[in-house]
């Protein structure tokens, strides 16, 4: 046949052959000496660069619960504090833009707390040359998801870079928000016997985006998930109280980067039904054919609860009220085993390992 | 979702690897070439649930884990240079050369971008006339036929500023390789499904004989993989030599005539060193005489780019099956996907990272 390699006639090598014995590997590569784009990736890479930067310096009892925003005690009555900064490209995409992302990730940040969103800010970093009309555009949404979210936005900061310093544009919100009376949610708060509850299905921004980014336009009807959970969440804690421990919005780094936080600052093991997950089928086509792993790709609209188990049901039912949570389903427990670790019960009976990722889901080969 | 789910579903899974337990009496060597099949019996957790009579080691069938370090020192050579873009998958971003990787090169400025076709690249040169497009042309047969197109079309559209470095590796030589060596232990062979999309299964027939082994061409999915092991179990089992097609809902005894077509139109077999193994003779695929002008190796005159191996890593003994990856020293110490020492241990489909995000032990 053409182009395929002949045999050696004789069935054996003609040439002194290949040294399997002799095999060796390349030198290591040291400690990264700058910035990599993993870095931010949300896997290992960023947990080794918050634990090995950020941790020892700021250290204090807040910061330490490593979570989605710190509580405070303010004259007995809690608050809850966070940031965020946006950073997305392309700045509009299928069912929001940068705008939208910015605000309901901060209310997202403060509902993760199980707080009621008091007050956002907004400080805007524009690139010289960026269109004034879709700043403009960026405005809009930022108001329009406000006023979704019942949140003002009351304070802001504006700074201009020199062109090519900048993405166009990029956005920092911070929020905060009022801890009702007997809620208690905290990462180290999960327990052997809980069950993990995730309120729709994942990887729809992820995809929804990377089918707009540059390069890998395909044709899709999927648009984000972007969406503010602060009105999920309150009707969840304000009925069912400290029985809800746990909460968190996967966002970057997917569902799997979250259990496994989750795992690691709870003292925990999770495990996760493969069977139970849900996954949208065109997302789930488009994972395929770009061999990524949905959950390991970016939300905006969806969280995971770890409740106690004998309010499951009753968790499931609030939570599916809400039209943003109608696909919530039970995807897991907490186990005493294997403690800081995530566990995947596979679709055909196995069990293995759910790790971390080292850097960001790259593209494979073949 | 359609011809997906199908193949991931328990019932059916459970079924066969039933019958696999009832046929596999006498203790079996097998070894999957493939990384793809390596990750998917990992990520389903096919390796736990197999008789124990069963041992499947994991092939060289990684083209990243197979690209030797110099012309990773070359690819990043190549992306140093200015107004040069360097076009690559994925995946091939974090492996490390010598001293560094081309994300790393990336981050200090090199213009290293992710592809998920060759012909991107292609677009890319047509784009960027003033600009040189190099695209890093690695895989098996599977990626040939597409990389060998972008050459082609380069060509027909006169894009001087279009080459490929060139690191193609065939795996029917790789099979000979580890079979002819001293101390071979593989009693059977799954045959990657993609490959056989495009080359058939044609030349394994002679292999299958002249070695004494059966060979299952096989796909991706849990089920063809329990299926390929069982169909390679049976045949051990009665003493059966010779190529089986389990994956015949995409492979042709000949394969696709007109992706050969256009493989041979641009390339020519060559020997070639396999990172962590060494140089397999015919192993491999270079630029014809006819295309040698969209050679990157000479465009760029980075040829001459050597490199040295550290000995701190047992690739080769991982490559040809004789340990696993959790029996080296290094592995989940000094050897992680953060810190690889090698090249199995990068890419998302080496058998060392496959060991490291799946099986680790609590």
């Amino acid at each position: 046949m053409r182009g395929v390699p002949p045999l050696p006639a004789d069935g054996v090598s003609t040439s002194p052959g290949p040294d399997f014995a002799g095999a060796a590997c390349p030198i290591p590569i040291a400690e990264h000496e700058t910035i990599q784009l993993a870095h931010g990736g949300g896997g290992r890479l960023t947990k080794t660069l918050i634990e090995t930067i950020f941790v020892p310096q700021f250290a204090n009892a807040a910061l330490d619960e490593l979570h989605d925003g710190a509580v405070l005690d303010i004259g007995g009555s809690r608050l809850a504090f966070t940031t965020d900064s946006f950073v997305v490209r392309p700045i509009f995409f299928p069912g929001g833009d940068i705008g939208t992302l910015a605000i309901n990730g901060t209310v997202n940040d403060l509902a993760m707390c199980g707080a009621r969103p008091l007050g956002l800010s907004a400080g805007v970093i524009l690139e010289e040359g960026f269109p004034i009309e879709d700043l403009r555009r960026v405005a809009v949404s930022m108001k329009r998801a406000a006023e979704r979210a019942a949140v003002s936005i009351v304070t802001g900061d504006t700074k201009v870079v020199d062109r090519g310093k900048g993405d166009g544009v990029y956005i920092n919100t911070s929020g905060v928000g009022v801890v009702p009376p007997g809620v208690a949610i905290s990462p180290k708060l999960a327990r052997p016997g809980d069950v993990v509850l995730l309120s729709g299905s994942m990887a729809v921004h992820g995809i929804a985006i990377m089918s707009v980014r540059e390069g890998l336009e395909f044709g899709t009807e999927l648009t984000s998930d972007t969406a503010p959970l602060s009105g999920i969440v309150d009707a969840l804690v304000s009925r069912l109280g400290s029985r809800v421990h746990v909460l968190r919005d996967p966002t970057r780094g997917g569902v799997a980067t979250s259990v496994n936080e989750l795992a690691m600052s709870g003292g925990v093991g999770i495990v996760l039904d493969e069977r139970s997950l849900p996954v949208h089928e065109q997302v789930q086509g488009a994972c395929e054919i770009l061999g990524l792993d949905p959950l390991y790709v970016a939300n905006e609209g969806i969280f995971l609860a770890i409740v106690e188990r004998a309010v499951a049901e009753e968790a499931l039912a609030i939570v599916r009220a809400d039209p943003l949570g109608g696909g919530a389903v039970i995807v897991g427990e907490v186990v005493a085993e294997h403690p800081g670790m995530a566990w995947l019960a596979t679709r055909i009976g196995g069990t293995r390992v759910l790790d971390l990722l080292s850097g960001e889901q790259l593209p494979r080969i073949c | 979702m359609r011809f997906v789910d199908e193949y991931r579903r328990e019932p059916e899974v459970g079924r066969v690897l039933e019958t696999l337990r009832r046929v596999a009496v006498h203790p079996s060597t097998i070894m999957e070439i493939c990384g793809g099949q390596t990750h998917t019996l990992l990520r389903s957790g096919i390796d736990r649930m197999l008789p124990h009579t069963v041992t499947v080691v994991h092939g060289p069938g990684c083209p990243v884990c197979v690209t030797p370090l110099e012309m990773i020192d070359r690819a990043i050579a190549i992306a140093r240079r200015p107004r040069t873009i360097l076009a690559s998958f994925g995946d091939m971003l974090r492996v490390p050369g010598s001293g560094t990787d081309l994300l790393a090169v990336k981050s200090q400025g090199g213009d290293v971008r992710i592809v998920y076709s060759p012909l991107d690249a292609v677009a890319l040169a047509a784009a960027h006339p003033d600009r040189e497009v190099v695209f890093f042309a690695v895989g098996f047969e599977t990626t040939a036929p597409a990389n060998a197109m972008a050459v082609w079309q380069a060509h027909r559209r006169r894009l001087a500023n279009f080459s490929i470095l060139t690191a193609h590796v065939l795996v029917p030589p790789a099979i000979e390789a580890i079979l002819g060596a001293p101390g071979n232990r593989i009693q059977g062979f799954l045959a990657a499904g993609h490959v056989c999309a495009i080359m058939g299964y044609e030349d394994y027939e002679p292999i299958a004989e002249r070695y004494r082994v059966p060979i299952v061409v096989t796909g991706f999915e849990p089920l063809d993989l329990v299926h390929g092991l069982f169909m390679t179990v049976a045949a051990l089992e009665e003493g059966r030599v010779g190529v089986w097609n389990q994956y015949s809902r995409a492979v042709r005894r000949k394969g696709n005539v007109e992706a050969r077509r256009m493989i041979d139109e641009v390339f020519e077999v060559c020997d070639r060193p396999w990172r962590g193994i060494g140089v397999i003779p015919r192993s491999g695929y270079r630029l014809r005489a006819a295309y040698e002008a969209y050679d990157a190796l000479t465009r760029f005159d980075v040829a001459g780019i050597g490199a040295t191996e550290s000995p701190l890593c047992i690739a080769g003994t991982i490559l040809q099956g004789i340990k696993r990856p959790d029996e080296c020293a290094a592995f989940g110490g000094r050897c992680s996907p953060e810190h690889p020492l090698g090249a199995p241990m990068v890419s998302s489909e080496g058998a060392c990272a496959a060991y490291h995000r799946y099986r680790r032990t609590a």
